[in-house]
């Protein structure tokens, strides 16, 4: 790994999704960043940010703790250094993907945005590959629903119609087809009529 | 009731996004929906739920939403270009009024008791001279000064507990810690000592007192009868795109506001909002406030008001000019604008009185003569205890407000905008 003229940066990320947390460590420990902090707990925040210093601060965007990166502008009593924004409004498409992606970055006043930019790519790019993981996962476990729902349908069908397991499914698959609907669905009216049926 | 729409009657509703906070006064967008007054006016409101206003503003600004619920300063912080520089952001209405508390710990309530039973006790202004009292012991015992939170910088939080503290002589950015508490997590706060109090919209100060953690001391309403809170923020350059659509927009959030105005709909109101979707908090909470009956804490006897939150009678959902003009000369005493602007340009071009009076004219719905309005005074109801606010001489009020940052040269200010 080549050595990161810029690995002296202190970053903070403020996470409180341990999993985001520990994709977005390691693509910043990849990328040479070696000086970042991760925050779960955002209770003590601007005690965090005094006592750190960041030169970076990477926040998400379900965390209602924002609003109070956003006051570290107007008050430098708290804080050693105002807080300035990353972005100004030349930086459209830097600020959609940053939403799109569902972080957020402030940094000091005064540092380079160049500087900066790798680090929120990196973050942005880690930030994307975690919604893909969830919505993976997500499907996964609908899938996984899905199954067992056909396999109770035929269960129901074989134990009231006498059919085999081949011909149970077979009648589900045909009445999807003549319904235009799916066969999960078919599957999930039938045992839901089933179980109004029982006593 | 004959359905007003600009676009054809048989055509399909227009999709609006539409962001905005869990607040009890979201009310208006998330009645609108729900009870399908925006489908009545041509338009069908898809609602996305924000964890702060920062996401709010960005999101509105790149264009996620196509408007939002917001603090009433927020379009003009953002015409100033202070925050996030972001496009101009307009407000064609206004969504409610009052609504905030002021709510501090037990702990700091028995202070108050301690140093003056009789203001503490009376609540509203009078509070804040128990609270003064508080912070001027802890001075000379060489105790930590008092913590508050508010929720926004550019909130009228922010500012109306400024206004509060400073009335009772306490200068709210040497004598305190003033601290931004996001809603969901200000009950925490006060419980753990973080804060010793903090001005927030509701439920939240009604959370505090139904867990047992804090008192509520003051009422917006108690400190200005009919003061700006939230609006409803439109770019600048969708509405230029899109006229006809705000119109709906505004006609469909009037006719909710209308609803949520009488009595016996608070309760319906309060149950839709609790759901986890909207506001998440239980309907019994939610519902004491909106029907008018505040339970404080601390043995005090409730309050029954019924301007705790108006959506809008009063002419509530009208976008004065002179609320922006308020926010502006609070904006200038606290240090977060320097450099002096044409004042009446800017409200003219963020409230948009005009956008209103046009939508609401075919609902026969009535808008004021004026675009502006003295308060207190001559004008109708309190506002912070006996003082006026004149907004043909806006700058003269506020050179005479005694404790302002002393950074700011208002003789610039008064030569620009004579």
């Amino acid at each position: 790994m080549s050595t990161n003229p810029d690995s002296s940066l202190k970053i903070l990320v403020i996470d409180e999704n341990p999993i985001r947390r520990a994709i977005i460590e390691s693509g910043l420990a990849e990328a040479g960043f070696t000086a970042v902090t991760v925050l779960a707990n955002t209770t003590r925040l601007i005690d965090h940010i005094y006592t750190l210093d960041p030169d970076v601060v990477l926040i998400d965007l379900e965390n209602p703790s924002r609003d109070v990166l956003e006051q570290m502008f107007q008050v430098s009593r708290v804080v050693r250094r105002p807080i300035a924004m990353f972005v100004d409004k030349s930086d459209k498409t830097e600020i959609e993907a940053a939403i799109d992606a569902g972080v957020s970055a402030y940094i000091v006043d005064g540092l380079k945005k160049e500087r900066v930019k790798p680090i929120l790519e990196t973050t942005m790019t880690r930030f994307r590959a975690f919604t893909r993981l969830q919505a993976e996962l997500e499907e996964v476990k609908g899938a996984l629903k899905e199954r067992k729902i056909v396999e109770k349908a035929k269960g129901i069908l074989m134990k009231r119609r006498g059919l085999d397991e081949e011909k149970a499914y077979e009648l589900l698959r045909k009445t999807a087809m003549s319904q235009g609907r799916r066969i999960a669905d078919v599957a999930q009216a039938l045992v839901s009529s089933a179980d109004l049926l029982e006593d | 009731m004959a359905d007003i729409a600009s676009g054809m009657m048989d055509a399909k509703p227009r999709e609006v996004h539409v962001g905005f906070m869990p607040l009890t006064d979201c009310a208006p967008l998330v009645v609108a929906s729900e009870m399908g007054f925006d489908r009545r006016h041509g338009v069908k409101l898809v609602l996305h739920r924000e964890a702060s206003w920062a996401n709010i503003r960005d999101k509105l600004g790149v264009g996620n939403f196509d408007c939002a619920h917001m603090l009433a300063p927020m379009p003009i912080a953002a015409a100033l270009g202070l925050g996030r520089a972001s496009d101009l952001i307009v407000a064609p209405m206004a969504l409610s009024l009052n609504g905030n508390a002021i709510t501090v710990s037990h702990r700091l309530y028995e202070e108050m008791l301690a140093a003056d039973e009789a203001s503490a006790r009376a609540g509203g202004m009078a509070a804040a001279h128990a609270i003064a009292s508080v912070v001027r012991a802890r001075q000379q015992q060489g105790r930590e000064p008092l913590t508050l939170g508010m929720v926004y910088p550019f909130s009228c939080h922010n500012y109306d507990l400024r206004y509060w503290l400073a009335a009772a002589g306490i200068d709210p950015d040497n004598d305190v810690n003033l601290i931004v508490v996001p809603p969901p997590l200000s009950v925490d706060a006060l419980k753990t000592g973080r804060v010793d109090g903090f001005c927030v919209g509701q439920p939240w100060n009604s959370v505090a007192v139904a867990e047992g953690e804090g008192v509520i001391v003051a009422t917006k309403s108690e400190l200005w009868a009919m003061s700006p809170e939230k609006v409803l923020g439109v770019r600048e350059d969708w509405v230029a795109k899109n006229p006809a659509l705000v119109s709906d927009l505004v006609r469909a959030l009037v006719t909710a506001c209308q609803w949520l105005d009488e009595p016996e709909n608070r309760k319906e109101a309060a149950r839709i909002l609790a759901r986890p979707e909207y506001v998440g908090i239980s309907e019994q909470i939610l519902a004491g406030p909106l029907t008018g009956v505040l339970t404080r804490g601390g043995q005090q006897a409730n309050i029954v008001d019924s301007d705790l939150v108006v959506f809008h009678r009063g002419y509530a959902n009208f976008p004065w000019r002179s609320h922006a003009l308020w926010v502006l000369t609070q904006m200038i005493r606290w240090g977060q604008v320097r450099e002096p602007f044409d004042l009446k340009a800017l409200t003219e071009r963020v409230f948009r009185t005009d956008l209103y009076r046009e939508a609401v004219a075919p609902l026969g719905v009535p808008a004021p003569a004026s675009d502006n309005k003295q308060e207190g005074g001559e004008g109708d109801g309190v506002f912070f205890g006996s003082e006026s606010f004149d907004p043909t001489a806006a700058l003269i009020y506020l050179r005479d407000l005694e404790i302002r940052n002393s950074g700011t040269d208002l003789a610039a200010f008064t030569a620009l905008n004579s």
